[in-house]
């Protein structure tokens, strides 16, 4: 028996004979597709068909999007959404930046254990601290207001604090110890030195942080109750509450709603797609 | 120097040790008083000891709850693995050009957000006009109710949820592309079969990468709460409907804390979902420590 060994690739075990191979990865391409054709093809159909599994509307109601703006305000959630998520991404990124630099740079008493309590606090659910926190914030008069949202944040988040950490780590010693015999101070280093090399991490935090909290809806469900205050996914939940399952059934309104919270998320995912694989990827180097 | 060192490092650690001391510290020391009380965010709270926690011991919906959450985790964390480990493995075997597209094709629903998950598993699994039910009517099969049969709920959560695997599978072929080729032809030479080299060679090596997702999906898992609430829950819920089935730990908690404002028994709840995602955590990573294989390092 003669078998052929080609380098790299071809030698992977699960070679797939060609034909099957490419209808295998089609079909499950197509299977991951549909719920978003089916949604974006079902917000433009009248009320009555929207049901119809037909992938091209009969009847075409792309006014659906406009009496989602008549009818909620939306636009409000949006902008609520877009504020809160980007206070919420820069807030992180900045904190865990500073005090990644802090555990990455220097050699001070404690730094071991203080870094093992910033892992271990990776494991702590947030049910744990939900109620108090918030007790916390209803002291504090802020309980009803989107602040809770995201200023926690302020103060770095562990798995941020890791990622950008082992970044830092990577960096080129040379530079620094180049830099203090300049006389350049800590924080120099940081902002003239770290800052500019560490782009891509960076981007990866504030990118992840932006899903995340534009995605959040127990932290909403939790302190808004204006529904002037509330972001896309408490919003959509409204929506859903009020034209969808036990309201008055019009699907093809909470239908656009759902596009109208998803889609920017997908834009930013386009602009910045790199950076979201390499976030994932390095999430598993965590461990 | 050495001391302006350790002064400047704590200066910039110095946020991440207050926010512990406030968001983390003393709230759980909060937490932990109030779960021996019956605080209801108004009035002064009386002591109550453990009743708390032996009202929970009594309470059908904590059984309900907890029953529900353990049927779901062990449904849909070996299923997004298995899911995203194939998905993975087809993605291994394509050139990089169209990598890059089917990758984006696998990973775009992660980016929805749950909410607007727990919206589309309504639509798509509805027993009567839904599309999935619709598919298998063709191969002749009479789908189940999905959204509405409590025996089915939880299938039709993790079938929904199946969609946004798509972050699993760029670990798994970060993982993959990282097993280093000549294993698998000196396996090959020495005659393994496709399984032996997948069983002996493909697991072993990226066992790491299966080891994490096991344990962050299975806490997330236990954490269940956005599409199930968003489907089946909300302001005017009524207790005791087919929506039961989706009555996952969170939920509950959720509605003890902010709906019947039981801060101290919800306060005890959480505690009890600490433990219970320790021990399962801790188990895990003694049974994972024979299997995980780490490379050198």
């Amino acid at each position: 028996m003669s078998t052929t060994i080609r380098p790299g690739r071809a030698a992977r075990p699960w070679r797939f004979r060609r034909p099957g191979f490419w209808l295998l990865l089609l079909a499950a391409s197509a299977l991951f597709s549909y719920p978003y054709l089916w949604v974006v093809s079902a917000s433009l159909k009248p009320r009555s068909q929207v049901f119809d599994n037909r992938l091209f509307p009969q009847e075409w109601v792309p006014s659906n999007f406009v009496t989602v703006f008549e009818r909620t305000p939306i636009l409000s959630w949006f902008i609520n959404s877009s504020s809160v998520a980007i206070a919420a991404a820069a807030a992180v990124t900045t904190s865990s930046a500073l005090v990644a630099f802090g555990f990455a740079h220097f050699r001070f008493p404690g730094r071991k254990p203080l870094f093992g309590l910033v892992l271990a606090t990776m494991m702590l659910p947030t049910a744990v601290t939900m109620i108090p926190v918030y007790l916390i914030w209803n002291t504090a008069g802020l309980a009803t207001t989107q602040v809770p949202l995201w200023a926690a944040n302020l103060f770095g988040s562990a798995f941020y604090i890791f990622l950008l950490r082992q970044f830092f780590l990577g960096l080129p010693k040379e530079l620094f110890e180049a830099a203090r015999l300049d006389g350049a101070s800590y924080w120099t280093i940081f902002w003239r030195i770290v800052v500019p090399l560490s782009k891509p991490a960076l981007i990866v935090t504030f990118i992840f942080e932006l899903k995340a909290s534009w995605s959040d809806l127990l932290k909403p469900l939790i302190y808004l109750r204006d529904p002037a205050l509330f972001t896309l996914p408490r919003g959509l939940k409204a929506i859903s509450d009020q034209f969808g399952q036990s309201g008055e059934q019009q699907w093809e309104i909470v239908l656009a709603g759902s596009i109208i919270t998803t889609l920017p998320l997908i834009i930013v995912f386009f602009i910045a797609q790199r950076y979201f694989v390499q976030g994932i990827a390095t999430q598993a180097r965590t461990r | 120097m050495r001391r302006r060192e350790a002064i400047a490092a704590y200066g910039f650690i110095a946020p991440w040790i207050v926010g512990f001391v406030i968001f983390m510290a003393v709230p759980m020391i909060i937490s932990l008083v109030l779960s021996f009380t019956d605080y209801d965010g108004l009035r002064q709270s009386s002591f109550l000891g453990l009743d708390n926690y032996a009202t929970m011991l009594a309470d059908p919906r904590i059984r309900l709850s907890l029953l529900n959450t353990m049927i779901y985790a062990i449904m849909v964390v070996p299923a997004t693995m298995a899911v995203a480990l194939a998905l993975a493995m087809l993605l291994s075997n394509v050139g990089r050009r169209s990598a890059g597209f089917f990758r984006t094709v696998f990973y775009l629903p992660e980016i929805t957000p749950k909410v607007a998950i727990g919206v589309l598993f309504l639509l798509l699994l509805n027993g009567e006009v839904g599309v999935v039910d619709a598919a298998l009517g063709v191969f002749g099969i009479d789908g189940p109710g999905w959204t509405t049969d409590p025996a089915w709920i939880k299938p039709g959560l993790v079938l929904m949820n199946l969609w946004s695997v798509g972050g699993t599978v760029v670990i798994y072929l970060a993982a993959l592309q990282n097993v280093p080729t000549d294993l698998y032809e000196a396996a090959a030479i020495d005659g393994a079969s496709a399984w032996q080299r997948f069983r002996r060679i493909t697991l072993p090596m990226i066992s790491p990468a299966l080891f994490f997702t096991l344990i962050v999906q299975t806490i997330a898992a236990l954490q269940t709460f956005d599409e199930a609430y968003a489907a089946f829950y909300g302001p005017s819920t009524q207790t005791g409907t087919a929506t039961d089935a989706a009555l996952f730990y969170l939920i509950y908690l959720f509605q003890q804390a902010f709906q019947f404002l039981h801060l101290g028994y919800a306060s005890a709840m959480a505690w009890l979902l600490f433990v219970i995602i320790m021990v399962i955590t801790a188990v895990q990573v003694r049974v994972s420590r024979r299997l995980v294989h780490y490379e050198g390092n």
